[in-house]
């Protein structure tokens, strides 16, 4: 199987699926009969001879609900007709199957029923009902990577590095919480923005790139619905997206923005980044993610970290502040306010914030050794590489701690 | 979604309330404290938060390198360790609220006259992977 038909299968799932709900089918069985006809189209679909027929016309030309694919036995010609097909068949099994088991005499319809036409979106409706309010924040994104992304429970259990028992009780469990909320019923984009959002920036580097797989699903959410901060968390996540291969080194070790190789960001993401930031900004309906890419963009528009225009983004971390009253935020905004204002001003913006929260202590570093105090910065350094919250981190400031006690010491 | 250890020790705790050695209870309260965590671990893979336990044998040998071409060095084990491990379990939990929780349960398991043993377990995150937006300078 090639990569580009594993791809087109994932991105019918959610659409699959809102048709077999909308036939009738209750959302757990049918994410079920959607997910084993996933598998069986990666068994028995041909493999791709070449990269382009994606992009055939016809492999696009995709059944309504309701309507018999024109061909069941012919699945790059009518993919979408193809996997509704199995889906709908896998499922009237599990149901016969369940209801056999229960010994009830209830005859289930070999014939699809018609179903109404959809009043809002199928996919827009998976997206909420997978980033319900009552689900825990790891079941929502659990939920929303298989209902909506399609991928497999071993995959999603593999990125989150638990056992692939533990990620299916997550997500049944997941299922039946959202059993009872109706499909027709309009969510709230937020949660499933900071659904969206988790994905893209927690989790780990295995078979399946989280990172992209977040940017797919963003980019599908954006094309279903009309919003400035879709768009705008579409746009942070292009222009994060843009530095991935500089902010590591071969080693694994972490390098830091002003010393990325600025002619190794993907100007392409970053064009587009910027692009879909501008016209969501235009509407004048600001949210945090706009805000947060708009700090992206001033930073992947420096043509050099010496140009980096820190008086703007300080006035974008005071947006942001109004918008989120997050005292992270305010922590990064002193970290800004030292390069626009210099060090002592960045100290003074800090001396106001909770020195428990997570990453202060190097923030002060920084701002100490740019201040001319190293034997200050370095203990601090050791300090917040003790607290670090993971390996990359503690790695890096311990560098910076044993940096500058070799330059003490000379 | 965080990761943390639950570390229960054979010694170098602070002392349980229900501090009865598990050679003097009776059979049955035996029985009844590793049903207990048989079916705590079962909870937790049906709430989707297990990621593994295992118990370890209380005597292990120290172990280090003696140099090019030499055979490893190996000591112990030694009386005096204050601090010695009896087993883990790993969970993969929302909140740092939900792991202690869940390791007070663990800590309520019954032990002498079926009591709670309120024993001491040691809850330890793990170090992630960086996330890819914390807005830091050195990020």
């Amino acid at each position: 199987m090639t990569r580009i038909n594993e791809a087109l299968l994932r991105s019918l799932t959610p659409s699959v699926l809102g048709i077999l709900v909308r036939r009738g089918a209750d959302f757990a069985a049918a994410e079920d009969a959607v997910q084993d006809a996933l598998v069986e189209a990666l068994r028995v679909w041909p493999a791709d001879p070449s990269p382009s027929s994606e992009l055939h016309p016809r492999a696009l030309n995709f059944v309504r609900a309701g309507e018999t694919p024109l061909s069941r036995e012919d699945p790059i010609r009518d993919p979408k007709g193809w996997l509704v097909t199995v889906a709908w068949r896998k499922f009237l099994d599990a149901t016969r199957a369940d209801a056999a088991r229960r010994r009830r005499e209830d005859l289930v319809d070999e014939e699809p029923p018609p179903g109404p036409a959809p009043a809002v979106d199928d996919t827009l409706q998976l997206y909420f009902l997978c980033a319900h309010p009552s689900l825990t924040p790891s079941s929502a994104v659990a939920l929303t990577l298989r209902a909506v992304g399609g991928l497999t429970t071993r995959q999603i259990a593999h990125a989150y590095l638990v056992p692939e028992a533990t990620m299916a009780q997550r997500i049944s469990r997941a299922k039946r919480t959202v059993s009872g909320v109706r499909f027709d019923q309009p969510g709230d984009v937020a949660t499933v923005l900071r659904v969206l959002y988790l994905v893209f920036n927690e989790g780990y580097s295995g078979e399946v790139d989280l990172a992209a797989e977040a940017i797919r699903l963003t980019r599908q959410l954006a094309a279903a619905i009309d919003h400035p901060e879709v768009a705008g968390l579409l746009a942070l996540m292009l222009l994060h997206h843009a530095r991935r291969a500089t902010r590591t080194a071969p080693d694994g070790s972490l390098v830091p923005l002003a010393e990325q190789d600025r002619g190794r960001w993907d100007t392409e993401a970053i064009a587009e980044g910027v692009e879909i930031l501008q016209a969501a900004l235009a509407r004048d309906r600001l949210g945090e993610y706009q805000a947060q890419a708009a700090i992206a963009a001033l930073h992947a528009d420096a043509p050099t970290a010496e140009e980096t225009d820190w008086v703007q983004i300080v006035e974008w971390y005071d947006e942001l502040a109004r918008l989120t009253d997050s005292p992270v935020v305010r922590l990064n905004r002193a970290v800004a306010v030292g390069e626009a204002d210099g060090p002592r001003a960045g100290l003074a913006a800090l001396a106001s914030l909770n020195d428990t929260l997570p990453r202060h202590t190097a923030v002060a570093a920084y701002l100490h050794e740019r201040d001319g105090d190293l034997t200050t910065a370095a203990r601090l350094y050791a300090e917040a590489a003790h607290k670090a919250p993971n390996l990359a981190e503690r790695d890096y400031l311990t560098r910076q701690a044993a940096r500058l006690n070799a330059r003490l010491s000379r | 979604m965080a990761k943390y250890l639950l570390l229960k020790h054979y010694r170098g705790a602070p002392a349980a309330a229900n501090d009865v050695p598990m050679d003097k209870w009776t059979p049955e309260e035996i029985s009844a404290h590793v049903q207990y965590m048989n079916d705590f671990a079962a909870r937790l893979e049906k709430t989707g938060e297990f990621v593994d336990g295992q118990a370890l044998a209380p005597e292990g040998t120290w172990v280090r390198y003696d140099g090019e071409g030499r055979p490893p060095v190996t000591d112990g084990p030694f009386a005096e360790t204050k601090d010695l491990i009896a087993g883990w379990m790993v969970i993969d939990v929302d909140s740092y609220e939900r792991a202690v929780e869940l390791a007070g349960e663990l800590s309520a398991a019954p032990g002498a006259g079926g009591k709670p043993i309120h024993e001491w377990l040691e809850l330890r995150p793990f170090l992630g992977a960086p996330p890819t937006i914390t807005e830091c300078t050195f990020k």
